[in-house]
């Protein structure tokens, strides 16, 4: 899980690592009045997840708190790269010194950490990755031995830190590790770390990632999700427990297994090519049990989306017999028709594997009683997925 | 031969006391894998029937993978264990010096992924790792060590390693009639033991396997380094499938490391690398086995 920034700088400000006095507001009037408690020039700062806010206009300078105002009427309700905003950073200005850079990561191709830095911040990191190799240092860190005072100044006289910082920098990235670890994060980043005109060090502007497997010891990080931004047929799957995403297409997709579903996407958006560019509208992973009650919710969801205009559902049953599937889809029909909710959108079904007959044999004779057309079968993945395209398509 | 498992592998279960661990004792047990044990500190001593599913599988549970591997010569062992102990149990298999150790369990916070990573490499990578977040390893007709379900296909040439359970099913299915000298399901996390390049490298040296599917999806750089090690190292046909043409950025795909972040990881990118490679990519699943199919007919 991303967080915005306000919520990278509580857990910041929780572990200590310095930042500028500030507070969140979602209306113009909170805007203000955070304004005029800070007191003087703040910045307003969109909060939403992806970068290069202040070029679109979604951060701004006010000198006051009636400019404060002012300035978060412009930017609540921006859309930001697809994003809009629903609240704005409100935190004292600052003048910069030096803009400097500071990261933790996660290197998945050497299965351990890396720390980042450069005293060259500002920019988007990607660019001086690519620009000035050489001003970024990267310094693996050892899971087990982690990040002690010797360490941080490793990295910091490896990024090159004067020694007018070096000793507040080996600090802040101690207690950035302790941010690292200690919640359980795939990312820490600080860009830019600033050097004010006092000489002192403080985080500007913050970046975490939080590893969603790690919730059980984090109960606190259910409060960063972001309610008002998610997709609402997202939020009714993650409520039924549904391993569910939504996308912006016409075939329903239900199948066991996430690399089988993402293939399923794959292959309907393949088959769709021919149909007029027909899609897949959504990712959903039953898992390996798929039982009616999970079958029942994942069509009741997917059935709901109004763009959705033809259901694949693709299984491959290999702990699970497809009879115990081909069970769960017509119990799934009876249980949505008890809720009131008549299928209407005709489904494919592709069965293979374990019982994959007797799998057949269960939903042919289901078929043959429903609404003529409503459920067919094919027997191969790539067959299945076309049909469901042409079905979709033909709405 | 075979790889990482065969006729010879001693199987422990790690949690064969829970729910998950006895349904696929059970199951390993049909398949023909010598399971010699488990283990499980709170429940130690007690012996399990399995009789129902191999005759004389009257397992013990021992309180250690230590004892365990002491009292019955295991060399492998399969964890069932819950995310919140998993860190734990792989330390102590580690300890233990087990050679092959499959990590089953989904949802492990990566930290301790790394962390356990981190430690068995501080004990010199004895233990084979292989997972978290996989379906294991299976050699057909030798042993089955993980949920891979057996009877979909038997021996053969062909070698497979995957990130995927399904996807893994899904081929081995499509090639029956041919077989699989070993499946390998490397799994779907961030931080995975066994990679696809140490998946490669012994099919490579393995004189029973004579092509190599290989199984990718989004996310990381996995196979991109795959295909750099395949250019250099591997002399064998390399069939390949890359899942997740279709997934949005920043969002994960079901398994937590199957995400797009930025202009990285993207499924396009390690198609195009592996076809660089030399390694012919089907589009689908079916495709793929037909690409093999196709080899196959002119080994």
């Amino acid at each position: 899980m991303d967080l915005m920034e306000y919520q990278a700088k509580e857990l910041f400000a929780k572990h200590e690592v310095p930042v500028l006095p500030g507070s969140v507001a979602e209306t113009v009037d909170e805007a203000r009045r955070a304004a005029a408690e800070i007191g003087g020039q703040v910045v307003v700062k969109a909060q939403v997840k992806t970068g290069g806010r202040g070029k679109a206009g979604g951060v701004k300078l006010a000198e006051n708190d009636v400019e404060a105002e002012e300035k978060a009427r412009a930017i609540l309700g921006m859309d930001i790269k697809g994003h809009t905003v629903h609240r704005v950073l409100i935190t004292q200005a600052s003048d910069i010194a030096e803009e400097y850079y500071v990261s933790f990561l996660l290197d998945r191709a050497n299965r351990t950490y890396l720390a980042m830095a450069s005293v060259e911040g500002g920019m988007e990191i990607e660019q001086l990755a690519v620009e000035r190799p050489e001003a970024l240092a990267r310094i693996p860190v050892d899971a087990i031995e982690g990040v002690d005072a010797a360490k941080a100044a490793a990295i910091a006289d490896a990024a090159g830190f004067g020694p007018d910082v070096r000793d507040q920098v080996i600090d802040i990235l101690q207690k950035l590790w302790t941010v690292f670890t200690s919640e359980d994060a795939t990312l820490v980043e600080v860009n830019p770390l600033v050097k004010r005109p006092d000489g002192t060090v403080v985080a500007l502007d913050g970046k975490v990632s939080l590893d969603e497997n790690a919730e059980f010891r984090h109960p606190e990080h259910a409060d960063f999700e972001d309610k008002a931004a998610a997709d609402p047929l997202e939020a009714r799957a993650k409520e039924k427990d549904l391993n569910y995403v939504k996308l912006s297409g016409e075939v329903g997709i239900i199948g066991n297994g996430a690399g089988l579903v993402m293939s399923t996407l794959d292959v309907v958006a393949y088959a769709g090519e021919d149909f007029g560019g027909v899609k897949p509208a959504n990712f959903l992973d039953i898992g390996g049990g798929a039982s009616a009650e999970v079958m029942a919710n994942g069509l009741e969801i997917i059935l709901s989306d109004d763009e959705v205009k033809s259901v694949f559902v693709n299984v491959f049953g290999g702990i699970t017999a497809c009879d115990a599937v081909a069970n769960g889809i017509v119990h799934a029909f009876e249980l949505l028709e008890g809720r009131g909710d008549q299928v209407t959108k005709p489904l494919v079904v592709r069965l293979d594997g374990n019982n994959a007959e007797e799998g057949r044999r269960i939903l042919s004779e289901f078929a043959a009683q429903a609404p003529a057309g409503l459920i067919e079968q094919v027997d191969t993945m790539d067959g299945a997925a076309r049909r469901a395209a042409e079905l979709a398509a033909a709405k | 031969m075979a790889i990482f498992l065969d006729e010879n592998s001693r199987i422990i279960v790690q949690g064969i006391t829970g729910a998950e661990g006895t349904k696929h004792t059970q199951r390993m047990l049909k398949a023909g894998a010598k399971i010699v044990g488990g283990v499980n500190a709170r429940k130690a001593g007690q012996e399990l029937d399995f009789t129902e599913f191999s005759a004389d599988a009257v397992l013990t549970v021992h309180g250690t993978v230590a004892e365990a591997m002491d009292k019955t010569g295991a060399n492998v062992s399969v964890a069932f264990v819950p995310p919140k102990f998993t860190k734990d149990a792989v330390v102590e298999a580690v300890d233990a010096g087990v050679g092959l150790l499959v990590v089953i369990t989904e949802g492990i916070p990566v930290h301790d992924t790394a962390e356990f990573w981190a430690y068995a490499q501080s004990k010199g990578n004895k233990t084979r790792i292989v997972g978290p977040n996989c379906p294991g390893v299976i050699s057909p007709g030798k042993s089955n060590a993980g949920i891979i379900p057996a009877d979909i296909t038997g021996a053969g040439p062909i070698g497979l390693v995957s990130k995927s359970g399904t996807l893994t099913y899904q081929m081995m299915y499509e090639l029956r009639d041919i077989g699989f000298s070993t499946a390998v399901g490397i799994g779907g996390d961030p931080v995975i033991g066994t990679t696809h390049i140490d998946a490669l490298e012994a099919f490579e040296a393995d004189p029973e396997t004579k092509a190599i599917v290989m199984i990718g999806e989004i996310g990381g750089d996995a196979e991109e380094r795959a295909a750099a090690y395949i250019q250099e190292h591997v002399t064998k046909p390399v069939v390949g499938y890359v899942a997740g043409f279709t997934a949005p950025e920043g969002k994960t795909m079901g398994h937590a490391g199957a995400i797009v972040s930025g202009s990285s990881g993207t499924a396009q990118a390690k198609k195009e690398a592996l076809e660089a490679a030399g390694v012919a990519v089907g589009k689908t699943p079916s495709e793929t086995a037909r690409l093999m199919r196709e080899i196959y007919q002119k080994l």
